[in-house]
């Protein structure tokens, strides 16, 4: 039976576990769960023939294999912690270990005091569960991947929660560090972030892995930015090439309001992320970047969706993926802009760079315009290293390789000039150069 | 002996057509040598081969640096050897700064495990952007990406001056130059000569050597030299044209 097609019943007595540990939570939440769960388990999996998943291994998303219930937090957490530190200063940051909270820095009293909510999600289905209530999971998931946040929403237990109240503006990040240790384990982070009107934040979440064995990660974040407010996000994904990763991402644009979401994908064997831009107020602007340097047999499968349901809205989205030996990406994106949204500008460009004579780049762009009055574009390239540009490098007396990092990197130098906290920057083009080197 | 680019007797093919034959040529440290002639003749040709491109197949003969032979070495290998090439069309790069792009050459004369000062590069480089009169804005911009053709001489010109090599090949450095242009570039040249560089600017026309006046003119037909002189050889194939030498050509054949 079609709807049974990848589901074990191992996942559904795991599920009971994971229910029977909840203690103190609110009873929507246990139902919330419930719901997700059953959700999950009544929804098939993708289909050969469904669009959004067009070019996409289907193969390899079973999930039978692995624990969704264990609990265990490895051992050696101080050198997690050690390693969780990207950027130059944060307002607050959390390192999460296999869905549990190993090292908590709380934002400042000041900061509190003025209201903001920087919590773990453990602890803020307790304490800010009507918080949660209103904002938990409320953003459409519609580009493919609904089955997958169902399982999300099913077995989620940690992640954490941002509350930005009217006015206030943060300029350090809120960090977020999700690391996997355990064999066939399983981890779900969760990233919402809240801005009231014209408050000011942005967060950099990483998703790392201790260690090469294979997990399944299913991340989401979402997004929900004020009137005026303006929120940037950037996510590091660096999960070991063992992992099956999904993030589903989603932003809500108010009016007058500017949302940057970043991505710098280097990891997982085979990665699924979803995009959906929502710019709803007028006056948005909404920015959407990605990076991703595959390598051997990965698979960076990228679905992405902009959405313009008011007037004198702008949207930019970059993708850009870098690919050698036998890697494989698929760039699938629309805009869509609804009769009301006149005036909008709405931009989207997937450009890939060839490492090799056998990786593999698709590009499925696309345009749903029912306005009149707007300016949208789409483009995407495919293309490789010029001969040309290697030979004038070289006639500088600098090495091949080199020459080739210099070239990726100035490929990706319009995606990693956005990261504006200077360590971050490093650690990234890090990064990529111990990943180019490999 | 005395230092010197030497060409002895090269031969260089583009796939089954021959466009070098039999090319000799010595150029000693501190002369400045220009070579002339039509289109179409080799002069590009000649500079690619040298600087090692893979489309140019040296088929038989040598070039040497100070008595080394260049030839079977890699093309960042002769470059870090002392020859440097100033591209008629230069390379844009997207994302690759010129202060990057600059240092990675400079980094790659470095012996392993040291490190570039930076502070000191930078004072050099501000320096010497000054003098070609290239805005210090252009360290952080992509190399040679949007620039005007003037911009991209300046830009290769800079390279030279920052890489201080032995011999410097100067291939078409006038195409595309308005005469504003040429005389900041010319400058930046004439200031580089000298006791420590050798060099060998490629023109088709007489004007840029009124600017960086050559030791010694060389003019080339059929991918070889018919005729050389000194500075006046130039003044001459002015007034006469390339016919004349064609019929040099012709006759020494």
């Amino acid at each position: 039976m079609e709807a049974e097609a990848g589901f074990d019943e191992s996942i559904r007595y795991a599920f009971q576990n994971h229910m029977d540990s909840l203690n103190t939570v609110p009873k929507w939440w246990r139902e919330f769960k419930t719901n997700a769960f059953d959700s999950y388990a009544n929804m098939p999996m993708p289909r050969r023939n469904d669009e959004n998943w067009r070019f996409a291994n289907r193969n390899n998303l079973s999930l039978g294999k692995f624990q969704f219930d264990r609990d265990t937090v490895s051992p050696n957490v101080s050198s997690l912690v050690e390693k969780s530190r990207f950027t130059g200063t944060q307002a607050g940051g959390f390192v999460i270990a296999d869905n549990k909270i190993v090292q908590a820095n709380r934002a400042p009293k000041e900061l509190t005091d003025q209201g903001v909510i920087w919590s773990p999600l453990s602890e803020a289905i307790v304490e800010h569960s009507d918080l949660l209530r209103d904002y938990f999971m409320k953003q459409g998931i519609d580009l493919g991947s609904e089955k997958f946040a169902h399982i999300h929403s099913a077995f989620v237990t940690n992640g954490v929660l941002l509350y930005i109240p009217k006015g206030i503006e943060v300029e350090a990040p809120f960090c977020s560090y999700n690391w996997s240790t355990s064999e066939n384990g399983s981890m779900f982070p969760h990233t919402l972030v809240i801005a009231e009107a014209n408050a000011k934040a942005s967060v950099v979440e990483a998703q790392l892995s201790e260690g090469e064995q294979s997990v399944f990660s299913c991340g989401v974040t979402h997004l929900f930015a004020g009137v005026g407010s303006e929120l940037n996000y950037t996510l590091i994904q660096n999960l070991n090439e063992n992992t099956l990763g999904f993030q589903i991402n989603s932003n809500i644009a108010g009016k007058d309001s500017t949302v940057s979401m970043n991505s710098i994908i280097l990891g997982c064997g085979h990665y699924r992320s979803e995009t959906h831009g929502q710019i709803k107020g007028s006056g948005a602007h909404v920015d959407m970047r990605s990076m991703a340097l595959a390598n051997a047999a990965q698979e960076i499968d990228q679905r992405t969706l902009q959405t313009h349901s008011a007037p004198h809205t702008t949207s930019n989205l970059l993708f850009k993926n870098a690919l050698k030996e036998n890697s494989k990406s698929i760039f699938s994106g629309l805009i869509k802009v609804d009769e009301v949204a006149q005036q909008t500008d709405a931009y989207q460009t997937n450009r890939n760079l060839l490492l090799s004579n056998t990786a593999e780049a698709n590009s499925l762009p696309g345009l749903e315009i029912e306005a009149n009055d707007v300016k949208c574009s789409h483009g995407a390239t495919t293309s490789e290293i010029q001969e040309e540009e290697i030979f004038y490098m070289l006639a500088r007396g600098i090495p091949k390789d080199t020459a080739e990092e210099l070239i990726l990197y100035g490929f990706f130098e319009e995606i990693l000039e956005n990261i504006v906290d200077e360590k971050l920057s490093d650690c990234t083009r890090q990064l990529i150069r111990k990943k180019f080197g490999s | 002996m005395r230092a010197s680019l030497e060409i002895k007797n090269l031969n260089v093919m583009i796939g089954d057509k021959q466009i070098i034959k039999d090319f000799s040529l010595t150029i000693p440290k501190s002369e400045v040598h220009a070579i002339m002639g039509p289109n179409g003749t080799g002069k590009s040709t000649l500079a690619k081969a040298l600087a090692g491109h893979p489309d140019y197949e040296i088929t038989s003969g040598d070039a040497l640096i100070d008595g080394e032979s260049i030839i079977n070495l890699e093309v960042d290998e002769r470059s870090r050897a002392g020859l440097f090439l100033a591209f008629q069309y230069p390379m844009e790069i997207p994302g690759v700064s010129i202060a990057n792009f600059i240092r990675a050459a400079r980094n790659a004369r470095l012996p392993e495990g040291e490190d570039l000062d930076a502070p000191a590069y930078y004072k050099e480089l501000y320096e010497k952007m000054d003098r070609l009169k290239i805005d210090r804005k252009f360290t952080s911009r992509s190399i040679n990406e949007g620039f005007s053709g003037g911009e991209k001489k300046r830009c290769e010109i800079l390279q030279l001056a920052m890489l201080n090599p032995k011999y410097a090949i100067l291939d078409e450095t006038d195409s595309g130059l308005d005469i504003d242009a040429l005389k900041i570039v010319s400058e930046g040249v004439n200031a580089l000569r000298g006791p420590e560089l050798g060099a060998l600017v490629i023109t088709h026309y007489q004007r840029l050597l009124d600017y960086i006046v050559p030791d010694k003119v060389h003019v080339m037909y059929d991918g070889r030299i018919v005729k050389s002189g000194d500075k006046s050889l130039a003044l001459e194939l002015e007034s006469k044209g390339y016919d004349w030498i064609k019929e040099i050509a012709e006759n020494a054949a």
